[in-house]
């Protein structure tokens, strides 16, 4: 088979478009950075644009923050710490952060409208993933506020004190309620640095906050670019450094705050295999497969991008799922029955096409949907590689996009060997129905996260994270506590 | 009639359950704390250390594999055999560290207590650090504490046995497997020690210890890709270039602090890994 060979089997079916409004967002030309409760001019610092990849239209321009502007919202972290939130009695903080979930529950649709149009993500999945998921880790970890005495971590944890955290593109508001929400709760304060270019939906949560009352300074919202987030690793006024990106950036974090007192958690990349045993539900496979590597067009460190079905299997499982990824409709994300959006940004595009260009030149079967992309914005049409090999660098690089590489495997050893065999160890997923062979491959995949029959299930309550050379730490839970405590 | 001499020992790596000399041939002298002379002791080589990385990964898996009840047995019996050679690892500690013999006595009594304190953690782990997480959906969800895999060990220089049980008890009680360095200057203690794995039931290879030079050996554990954590307690000055090293593969890296409470899990926590499993519900 060549590229655009796919046959539709239900070609004759199409849906009319059924546009959410772009007016929701109700988006400024241009932002401020927000430190100690206000925003700041936005004429006081250079700006950079925010595009809609799917446009590659200016949505605003965001001020990129100095060193200087990260010195200021340090300070203000640091005096909000010592002065305010410091001496806020748990209740008190569990109440404000019950404040922003209510009020991330009632500008949803708002926030929802601007996180597609500033990442390209499918508007169904800002509005049923990420808005709401936000809303609920704020909602959890509320509740932990007044109770880190029973988190199990000693009878009086303390918090560690100003927190800056980096956070990536891919769930731009989603992974700011994953850092903001247990460091508040815990008691610290915050210097959060959005990513270049999805900075729009934190700067909405910044409104919230001022809606919510939350005292000046605790939480400080620099944009900017990678020297902004360097220059917030090497601050010597921040206690703790979470991050969450690329595995090339955490080791640089890393060895920059090796030798200081700063704290370190680390959420970085992943080549995640989805492993498919003989005796699975196939039709609920074949959805899995989908969701485990489409979802957010394949932009998620967790994604099924390596998919290992038994060998017995392997014919009809690739037959169904090219079948199945032929339908999958593909273009503009504010389009309610959008299946797979833009991808990013240009540079991820880029990195995306050399990849798979390495795939086929190391010989693997490239399958490409016959969809049609859009002339503007970033794209890219879902692909699966069969005939890869565990050298391919397309079965050991994380391609961040809508690729997947196809391996195959005969005994649940070799599964879980193959498996492995990667430098990551963020997550996996098990298909099968006999509860035993899952347990025991559980059991043995180095990973932080397994999901049998299912895939990508993110909740507050569960905690996430990598292992090897995804990072350490874990987010959510009561094992997401411990990442803003002294302990 | 002339006085019985003594049958001396020779002091060697303890690697995957066997007590080889260096591969390189190198041994070093070691003197007692008044200067005398102790031992000729192995100098481990880089090559030493990458094998005993290899011996320590196979360990693991088995010693993992085992359940948490053997395993808090292992490092019971482990306790066993240092009690009914006390005396001898008093000797040891004495020598090296230049106590008096009630002050040895109480460190070397110590450290088998400490054996003991963990040998107790073996099945408490999972329950203190897991749980199941009441997720929004028709799933069964679960977090469990399991072994970070290999951890390399720079062992305290000081403390040389005490510290060196500090180090490598709480990594080995969790599941892991490690590579020690034992105190340069110090070591002997800590080899007597790790011999008495050998008759504890543990699987050759879950404690390798290398005796030689620090500064030689460190930073190729620090950079090990294999290695999955460090613990660089007994590393000095040389701690931050070493943790700066550990970043390379992203390791998981402990250093004890002066105020560590010695109830404090920290340690335990570094080098285990949550892992969470999804299950789905349904008929």
């Amino acid at each position: 088979m060549t590229d655009h060979s796919l046959t539709s089997e239900l070609g004759g079916l199409s849906y009319d478009p059924a546009p959410e409004s772009a007016s929701i967002a109700r988006l400024q030309p241009s932002y401020g950075l927000f430190l100690d409760g206000e925003f700041t001019a936005p004429e006081s610092h250079e700006q950079f644009a925010s595009l809609n990849p799917a446009t590659e239209e200016t949505l605003a321009t965001v001020a990129l923050a100095s060193s200087a502007d990260v010195d200021t919202a340090v300070a203000c972290a640091r005096r909000a710490y010592t002065k305010v939130w410091s001496k806020t009695t748990g209740a008190e903080r569990a109440k404000y952060l019950f404040r922003i979930a209510r009020l991330i529950q009632e500008r949803s649709r708002e926030l929802a409208v601007v996180e597609t149009l500033d990442n390209g993500k499918p508007i169904r999945e800002s509005r049923d993933v990420d808005i709401p998921l936000a809303a609920a880790h704020f909602f959890y970890y509320a509740g932990w506020a007044d109770k880190l005495e029973h988190a199990g971590f000693g009878a009086s944890p303390r918090p560690i004190g100003v927190a800056g955290q980096i956070i990536p593109w891919n769930f731009p508001l989603l992974m700011a309620a994953w850092k903001l929400a247990p460091a508040l709760a815990a008691g610290n304060t915050c210097v959060l640095k959005p990513a270049e270019t999805t900075p729009l939906s934190a700067l909405i949560l910044a409104e919230i906050f001022q809606q919510a009352g939350l005292p000046d300074g605790v939480v400080n919202i620099v944009t900017g670019d990678g020297t902004t987030g360097a220059a917030l690793v090497d601050h010597p006024g921040v206690d703790k450094i979470a991050f969450t990106g690329s595995t090339e950036v955490g080791r640089l974090i890393q060895e920059r705050v090796a030798a200081t007192p700063k704290r370190l958690t680390l959420e970085l990349g992943g080549k995640g295999a989805n492993i498919v045993f003989e005796d699975a539900p196939i039709d609920e496979v074949i959805e899995g497969i989908i969701d485990g590597i489409f979802f957010n067009q394949g932009h998620v460190c967790c994604a099924g991008s390596r998919l290992l079905v038994q060998e017995s299997v392997a014919d009809e499982v690739l037959r169904r799922l090219l079948r199945r990824v032929d339908q999958l409709r593909v273009g503009d994300p504010m389009d309610k029955n959008t299946d797979v959006g833009a991808i990013n940004s240009a540079a991820q595009l880029e990195r995306i096409r050399e990849l798979t260009t390495w795939g086929e030149e190391e010989g693997a079967t490239r399958y490409t949907s016959a969809c049609e992309l859009p002339d503007r914005g970033y794209w890219f049409a879902p692909t699966v590689f069969a005939d890869v090999a565990q050298s391919h660098r397309i079965a050991r690089d994380e391609i961040f996009g809508p690729v997947l590489s196809v391996l195959t495997f005969r005994t649940p050893e070799e599964a879980v060997a193959k498996a492995n065999n990667s430098k990551y160890g963020l997550a996996c997923g098990v298909w099968s129905e006999k509860g035993s062979r899952t347990l025991w491959v559980a059991q043995r995949l180095r990973a932080g996260v397994i999901w049998a029959n299912t895939y990508n299930k993110f909740d507050p309550t569960s905690p996430f994270g990598g292992v090897r050379e995804s990072g350490f730490g874990r987010e959510g839970g009561r094992h997401g506590l411990e990442a803003y405590l002294d302990v | 009639m002339s006085e019985r001499l003594d049958v001396k020992k020779t002091y060697k790596l303890v690697v995957n359950g066997a007590f080889p000399r260096s591969e390189s041939g190198r041994s070093y002298q070691v003197v007692a704390a008044d200067g005398k002379f102790l031992a000729n002791v192995a100098q481990a080589s880089r090559k030493d250390l990458r094998e005993a990385v290899v011996a320590a990964r196979a360990a693991q898996i088995k010693w993992w594999n085992a359940t948490a009840y053997n395993r808090g047995q292992v490092l019971y019996r482990w306790a066993e055999m240092a009690e009914s050679r006390r005396e001898e690892l008093v000797e040891h500690v004495q020598l090296a560290e230049g106590l008096k013999k009630k002050d040895a006595q109480l460190s070397v009594a110590r450290a088998i207590d400490r054996i003991v304190w963990y040998s107790g953690w073996t099945d408490k782990v999972t329950q203190v650090l897991g749980g199941a997480n009441p997720v929004a959906g028709p799933f069964f969800n679960f977090s469990l504490p399991v072994p970070s895999g290999v951890i390399g060990v720079v062992a305290p220089q000081q403390s040389s046995l005490e510290g060196f049980v500090e180090a490598v008890a709480a990594p080995i009680c969790v599941g892991n497997a490690v590579v020690a360095l034992a105190s340069e200057l110090r070591p002997t203690p800590a080899i007597v020690l790790a011999e008495m794995t050998a008759t504890s039931d543990f699987p050759g290879g879950v404690l390798n210890v290398l005796t030689g030079f620090t500064g030689e050996l460190v930073a190729p554990l620090a950079t090990h890709e294999d290695i999955d954590g460090v613990d660089l307690t007994g590393s000095g000055e040389l701690s931050d270039e070493l943790a700066r090293l550990a970043a390379g593969s992203i390791k998981r890296v402990y250093r004890a602090r002066a105020n560590d409470d010695e109830n404090s899990l920290r340690q335990l926590r570094t080098f285990v890994e949550t892992s969470t499993v999804w299950h789905t519900i349904g008929q």
